[in-house]
């Protein structure tokens, strides 16, 4: 089993995962977030890449990724940096990122570095079923990672059934047609999400975008095993110099 | 996977050769799959077609000619045929695809337009074509470019266009195309994105090529006229993403006989850090959703790009020339900011054409190319150059005796 399946198999409801940026909001702050976002109660950490050109994201998490890459981010680092994090840290990570930065250092070389520092999956929102099923899926299988794919409210029902058979460790329900951050109502979404729940998936559901407090993730909860909270941390670190005492506040808001 | 049998038609998931595809976050899916569905059942429909060549006609000003440049034709000892797409109505090729997206646009419902530019062309071109329709329209331009491009930022507005201006990472046309690709994110239903080169994921490459391709149709007939035969010995284009270069080269990719030359912009020297001639600098990656040549890094960020002209002031290029590049069917050449300048006034002197900056790259490799007495050379004319003025005169200014003397 899965770090991640462990993970749901212990807890099937109420899962938090919070997105945090590689190399935000300093260079080193890398292990030192991902140790306070498991000290304060995430129970899985999505590990974002910083990218150039990240389509899928609104202006918070781009403006972290700018930092980033501003304070000299790179996966070469990011690798380096993780290197010993599986002592400190035992929840589950995956990496999110943009395929072609995966692309440029070697996809394999990637998969296998990715396993050895001990990362349990991806998500690449860029990288299609297709080239998934064609190209590079066997290799993330071979490294023994999780990949996690995005479906939407206007992902048909065939199409989610075939992702979620896709995917493994959980599926990620993008709460509503929109880029990471944005303030759309999460109830108007309800009957996708309960269209999920009536599916009978074979993965976990967490639902993302827009989760931003303990409103909105108890909300998204009650449809979901849990909810993942990016843009609205990220806002948290911004100017923070003690990312401890940051991430308690804000997770302390969340869990209350 | 399958492969390509023919230079300009991509297979069923849009690859030419291994570039193109559509690596697009599953938000995007749904939109990209309808338009992969209909684009060519809507474009083959005999009414379409017929509405796209009496607006090509009437409103764009088609057949545009093909002009025997004699004095130039003298001055390399060939001869040169200029396609004067600087004579299309708002003063460049661009408008051929946005007749032809707004036409397909209404057909699939859509009541509201976005579009990325860099220096206002596609923009301008894409208002024109919305307030022919009386359609809403909004285009996203890098910040900066906004300050640079003022003059068609008016037009635009003129035209009834509103400009949002893309304040993320470099804040010029990669970023501009970014926040167009994010706003069709957030707007899935009632909104059809007008791509204005043969970029983005698939059906955008093929789909814009198709549009352009009436370039090359028309060269056909047209050489043929004038010379007896449908083929010359080159066709030459210079390419940003290079929408110019695909209606230019479409109708001879397979005419194995026909020289295909693509120019891109060397901007100060191609190794001298301020390039755009991504073949020469790119490397396989991924960007604005297709597979392709990319100016990055080691790290994979994509890096920004510098021309003289801000139409071919792009990191990438569309996946058809990088198969084209990959397979050795096309000749890639560069020409610098200064050659660019210098093959602009030239063609003024000599024919009385005022080019696009754009376009002066490909005459630019006029100097470097070698043709001989009875050979037959088209060049694309992609543009005018009232847009360059600007630069003209600053270059007069510079080199004020050289140039009057």
């Amino acid at each position: 089993m899965s770090r991640i399946q462990q993970l749901f198999a212990r807890k099937p409801k109420g899962v938090l995962n919070v997105y945090c940026t590689a190399g935000y909001p300093t260079l080193e702050s890398t292990v030192p977030v991902m140790q306070a976002l498991q000290q304060h109660g995430a129970d899985l950490i999505e590990l974002g890449i910083p990218y150039s050109d990240p389509l899928a994201d609104g202006p918070v998490i781009q403006a972290s990724g700018s930092k980033a890459i501003a304070n000299g981010m790179t996966v070469a680092r990011l690798f380096e940096q993780l290197k010993d994090f599986r002592q400190t840290i035992n929840v589950p990570v995956v990496l999110m990122g943009y395929f072609n930065q995966v692309l440029q250092y070697g996809f394999e070389r990637f998969c296998a570095d990715a396993a050895a520092v001990g990362v349990d999956g991806l998500i690449l929102p860029d990288l299609p079923m297709f080239e998934f099923e064609h190209m590079y899926g066997a290799t993330i299988k071979k490294h023994g990672l999780d990949f996690i794919f995005l479906v939407t409210p206007e992902t048909s029902e065939e199409r989610i059934k075939k992702l979620d058979g896709m995917s493994t460790g959980f599926l990620y329900a993008v709460s509503s047609s929109s880029t990471t951050g944005s303030d759309k109502k999460l109830e108007d979404s309800n009957a996708y999400f309960q269209k999920l729940q009536s599916m009978g998936l074979q993965n976990p559901v967490l639902i993302g975008f827009g989760i931003k407090d303990k409103q909105s993730f108890d909300a998204a909860c009650a449809f979901a095993n849990g909810a993942i909270i990016g843009s609205a941390y990220i806002k948290a670190l911004d100017g923070k110099s003690d990312v401890a005492s940051a991430t308690k506040e804000f997770l302390s808001g969340v869990l209350q | 996977m399958p492969t390509t049998t023919s230079y300009k038609q991509p297979t069923e998931q849009g690859y030419y050769g291994k570039f193109g595809g559509a690596y697009i976050p599953e938000m995007l899916h749904r939109n990209v799959e309808e338009l992969q569905a209909r684009y060519l059942e809507i474009m083959q429909d005999a009414q379409f077609r017929k509405e796209y060549a009496a607006l090509l006609r009437d409103y764009v000003g088609r057949p545009t000619p093909l002009y025997l440049a004699s004095r130039l034709s003298a001055h390399f000892g060939t001869n040169i045929y200029l396609k004067r797409e600087d004579l299309c109505h708002t003063g460049a090729h661009k408008v051929n695809n946005t007749v032809g997206q707004i036409l397909l646009a209404e057909r699939l419902g859509k009541k509201r337009i976005i579009a990325e530019t860099g220096a206002g062309q596609h923009g301008v071109a894409t208002a024109t074509v919305c307030a022919l329709k009386g359609v809403e329209c909004v285009v996203y331009m890098g910040e900066k470019d906004i300050e640079r491009q003022a003059p068609n930022v008016a037009r635009m507005k003129m035209l009834g266009a509103t400009v949002v201006p893309a304040t993320s990472g470099s804040k010029t046309l990669k970023d501009a195309t970014n926040e167009a690709i994010r706003a069709w994110i957030n707007n899935p239903h009632d909104t059809h994105y007008i791509i204005g080169s043969v970029v983005g994921p698939h059906p955008y490459p093929d789909m814009v090529a198709r549009f352009q391709s009436i370039i090359s149709e028309e060269m056909r007939w047209q050489l043929n006229e004038k010379t007896g035969s449908e083929l010359p010995t080159a066709v030459v284009a210079c390419v940003g993403g290079g929408s110019n270069a695909a209606g230019a080269f479409y109708h001879f990719l397979d005419e194995l006989t026909v020289r295909i030359v693509a120019v891109e912009a060397a901007g100060h020297g191609v190794t001298s850090g301020l390039s755009a001639a991504t073949t020469a600098l790119g490397k396989d990656g991924v960007l604005h959703g297709s597979r392709s040549l990319v100016m990055q890094t080691d790290d994979g960020q994509v890096v920004e790009p510098h021309s003289i002209s801000a139409g071919l002031d792009y990191p990438g290029i569309g996946p058809m020339h990088a198969h084209l590049f990959d397979s050795g069917r096309g000749e890639f050449l560069s020409a610098t900011d200064d050659d660019a300048l210098k093959a602009a006034f030239q063609l003024a002197k000599l024919e009385g054409i005022i080019p696009a900056l754009e376009s002066s790259h490909a005459l630019a490799a006029l100097n470097d190319l070698k043709f001989g007495a009875s050979d037959n050379v088209i060049i694309c004319l992609s543009g005018r150059g009232d847009k360059d003025l600007a630069t003209y005169m600053k270059a007069m200014g510079v080199e004020g005796s050289e140039v009057s003397g």
